[in-house]
């Protein structure tokens, strides 16, 4: 029961944040005021959980604690798919898209793209996840390139557009995203909520869970096509963001000291929400800065990461 | 040395196709050939077979200094720590020198890459992919302080310049520093025994009777140098010491001293044909070379990766 | 029963199990023995459906174990291969717990926690069921595996050198609870080293030698010095210390 009140306090926390946030040196006009904060709140909200989440899930998928579907390429994946639409439809034709039909698009892409590939990848190396792993690495440095390498062949205006995408900021969020985003978030969560007693059983390692009678083949792409979904609700909201998954997921590992992921899912969604709320209101509203957060989270993340790696006994 | 032959035969091929490939037209253009050779295409040339060689024998030194084929001196955080240190003097002495700067960005290299190498010795070795992740993440830090850094003073523009490594900047006056790459190379040639046993790891290497602290330490100064003079000059270009020399230990086995020629040829001769393509796909405009070879590279290196592995011969 | 019919396997080009048949009548303890490379761990995968032959099949109480799906294959048998490896940090009741999976799939009901505590209890491991395993010592750790694969209650538990680097006290510790348990009901099939060990507590062998079986049966009328000889290449004596069987190298 334990593991349970401290996920009860870590929403508490996150609703504490979301107050400070939406009320600290509220003036007239309310409403007004109180509309603009409430829809970058929602933006901050739906980015943390789904970085959260996904990291949760996928480092369970792969079975190592350090990585993040940002680290093995899975938002260069959208930046890159997105580059090649503004090339198929030019900027103009995208443009003229209503932006919602185009997320749902992108992020059904991403979901075939990611199990096409990945899936590819897991099925033919599953023995061998070093190489796996550093081949989603690559991977991801490829198409960060290719994509770069096609921004180039675009005209001058078409690359503003994807430019937009690729690197993180959470100043420029597109308002009529959010209520699509929020259903396709709802939706992940659920059915990583669903999967999680499999998920329990497949932290165990491939092998052990297979002797278990887990089907883990498809537990991996079920649980990959839910990542995907994740990674597209945060990275079309505000860019590529590698690390702030993996802070959260940590996090709620140490914080909740539990194995099951019924549990731990919920905290990591709830801490990387906190994260991001907390964090902006730090920067916006104390420091004054506008455009910090993004950069300061990667810089954390990575001396998380570090200071995972380091920890870990050698053996 | 037939193979040696056939590298030399096609470097020479690159560099006409080099000389004679630009947004000018050498035979029927405006402006009189022998200058654009001289002041533009002939140091162009030279810069891209100079940068290439200095990362494909850093890269090298690299692997062999931290006994891991998969690292190179783009996941050591060396050009991001350049950059950090030529961020600090253009902050701080905006009128220094070029050289000064050089310097200056050579020290800070160097410490971020020692600050690598300390931090290596703290990853298990259990996981060979661990040591480039760790790598991959230090490098992000670095980079994401020197953004922030760059952020906060308007020097963003400067970065970016330093981020991406292409040549069509490059001029008569402009790219010679990159001639200090030779006299390393050259310096390397000499040292490539010691090398050799520093990949044997610590214990081995004093065991045959090596300065392994010395021999480390000017390894990592060779390293740190290039990369600075190459980040200075034109900019980081990623995957060229991770790529090369393991394509050429697949081919030849690990032989450095043997090696190290036909390392730097490669290296000279991949990095050229990438600043020719780049200027090729999309004539007149360009492709910086750096984005051409990541893409190249990364596909190279994933064929590498996922090729099922095959014997070499000696 | 397990039924298996000319299994083959080829890796690289080379045979790892080359037309291999046997059967195996239920309970008891049977060792899989033979030199290094002879294919005995690709053969207890084989068994366990985790690795596919090329040709062949194997039957488990009269199922294809290479047709079925993993939930019902996992009702057939448990399988413990060598180094489990590292548990997310989980306490020895959670570990052990896992092996009632197959039977709950993740809602575990009041006769799944009294089986594992039966499992803790048969193992003596209820005074660390508290403790995480990753705290364990090596053999505790080996006790807490077997107690999972005994847990998952299936008429077959396959254990791939189960005593690997365990000192004599615990590695007899778990001999004696298998032999226990596989009178009590399921057959225990493994792989074993300690040539020794297997000596005293098997009651079948199936002797290995480059993927084909040189001989199989009862243990006490197949293992001969004579046999041991031949399969290891290298002199060896089947003696008795005590009224004890034990295996020389002489």
């Amino acid at each position: 029961m334990r593991a349970e009140r401290r996920l009860g306090a870590l929403a508490a926390l996150l609703v504490l944040s979301v107050g400070f946030y939406l009320l600290w040196n509220l003036r007239a006009p309310f409403g007004f005021i109180l509309g603009l904060r409430a829809e970058r709140l929602v933006a901050l909200v739906l980015v943390g959980a789904a970085s959260g989440a996904a990291t949760m899930v996928f480092q369970t998928l792969i079975g190592n604690r350090l990585l993040t579907p940002g680290i093995v390429g899975f938002d260069a994946l959208y930046v890159f798919l997105q580059t090649l639409l503004v090339m198929l439809l030019g900027g103009a034709g995208l443009a003229q898209l209503p932006s919602p039909l185009l997320f749902l698009g992108e992020t059904a892409c991403l979901m075939g793209a990611a199990l096409a590939l990945f899936g590819l990848l897991l099925r033919r190396g599953a023995g061998d996840l070093i190489r796996l792993v550093l081949t989603g690495v690559i991977l991801g440095v490829l198409l960060r390139g290719l994509a770069g390498f096609a921004q180039r062949l675009l005209e001058p205006s078409e690359f503003a557009v994807v430019q937009q995408a690729s690197v993180a900021s959470f100043n420029a969020v597109d308002g009529t995203l959010l209520p699509f985003a929020a259903v396709a978030l709802l939706l992940a969560l659920a059915g990583a909520l669903w999967l999680a007693p499999a998920l329990d059983l497949a932290a165990l390692g491939r092998i052990p869970a297979r002797t278990l009678g887990l089907g883990h083949d498809r537990l991996v792409m079920q649980g990959l096509a839910l990542v995907a979904a994740l990674v597209a609700v945060s990275t079309a909201l505000v860019g590529p963001m590698a690390f702030l998954g993996l802070l959260a997921a940590s996090l709620a590992q140490q914080l909740v000291t539990s194995h099951r992921h019924v549990l731990l899912i919920p905290a990591a969604a709830v801490l990387g929400a906190a994260i991001l709320v907390l964090g902006q209101f730090v920067f916006e509203r104390l420091l004054g800065l506008q455009s910090a957060l993004a950069i300061v989270v990667e810089f954390a993340g990575g001396l998380v990461f570090l200071a995972l790696v380091l920890k870990r006994r050698p053996r | 040395m037939r193979a040696g032959a056939g590298i030399a035969a096609g470097l020479v091929l690159l560099a006409a196709l080099s000389l004679a490939i630009g947004a000018t037209n050498l035979w029927s253009g405006p402006l009189d050939s022998g200058m654009v050779l001289a002041v533009s295409r002939i140091p162009r040339t030279l810069a891209a077979m100079l940068a290439g060689a200095g990362l494909a024998l850093a890269g090298v030194v690299v692997q062999q200094s931290v006994q891991n084929r998969l690292v190179e001196p783009g996941l050591t955080g060396t050009p991001e720590a350049a950059m950090l240190g030529l961020l600090a003097v253009t902050l701080l002495a905006p009128g220094a020198p070029l050289l000064a700067k050089m310097g200056v960005a050579a020290l800070t290299a160097l410490l971020g890459t020692a600050g690598f190498f300390a931090l290596s010795r703290h990853v298990p070795r259990r996981d060979p992919m661990l040591l480039p992740l760790v790598g991959l993440i230090y490098a992000g830090i670095l980079g994401s302080i020197a953004l922030g850094a760059a952020w906060a003073t308007d020097l963003v523009q400067y970065l970016w310049s330093w981020q991406s490594g292409e040549f069509s900047g490059v001029l008569r006056g402009r790219y010679e520093l990159l001639w200090l790459v030779a006299g390393m190379a050259l310096l390397l040639y000499l040292l490539a025994d010691r090398i050799t046993l520093l990949g044997l790891g610590e214990d081995y290497a004093r065991s045959l009777g090596l300065n392994y602290r010395q021999t480390l330490l000017m390894g990592l100064g060779i390293v740190a140098l290039t990369t600075a003079v190459i980040v200075v000059s034109v900019g980081a270009m990623p995957f060229v010491g991770l790529v090369v020399p393991n394509l050429v230990s697949r081919w030849r086995g690990d032989n450095l001293r043997r090696n190290l020629p036909l390392v730097a040829a490669a290296g000279a001769g991949f990095v050229l044909a990438a600043d020719v393509l780049g200027r090729l796909l999309r004539w007149p405009y360009e492709i910086p070379a750096a984005m051409v070879f990541a893409v190249f590279g990364a596909g190279l290196f994933l064929w590498l990766l996922n090729r099922p592995r095959v014997r070499h011969e000696g | 029963m397990i039924e298996v019919e000319s299994l083959s396997l080829h890796r690289a080009g080379l045979p790892v199990l080359a037309d291999v048949s046997l059967r195996l009548p239920n309970g008891g303890v049977t060792a899989i023995i033979g030199p290094n490379g002879a294919g005995k761990s690709t053969l207890l995968h084989c068994l366990a459906g985790l690795i596919a032959p090329q040709s062949g099949r194997v039957r488990v109480e009269g199922v294809d174990i290479h047709r079925v799906r993993e939930a019902e294959r996992a009702l057939l048998l448990s399988l413990l291969t060598q180094n489990p490896g590292a548990v997310p940090r989980l306490s020895v009741r959670d570990l052990v717990g896992f092996g009632r999976w197959p039977h709950h799939r993740g809602r575990p009901g009041p006769t799944d926690h009294a089986l594992v505590e039966a499992a803790l209890e048969r193992f003596d491991l209820l005074p660390l069921a508290g403790r995480e395993v990753e705290a364990l010592s090596g053999g505790q750790r080996q006790r807490v595996f077997v107690a999972m694969a005994f847990a998952q209650a299936t008429p077959w538990m396959l254990l791939d050198e189960p005593l690997s680097a365990l000192d004599p006290k615990f590695a007899r510790d778990i001999m004696e609870r298998l032999r226990d348990v596989a009178t009590a009901g399921p057959g225990v099939v493994l792989v074993l080293h300690d040539l020794s060990v297997a000596a005293r507590y098997a009651d079948r062998c199936i002797c290995m030698k480059q993927g084909k079986i040189l001989a199989a049966g009862a243990w006490q009328s197949t293992v001969t010095s004579d046999l041991l000889t031949r399969l290891y290449d290298t002199p060896m004596r089947l003696a008795e210390v005590d009224g004890q069987p034990v295996v020389l190298s002489a």
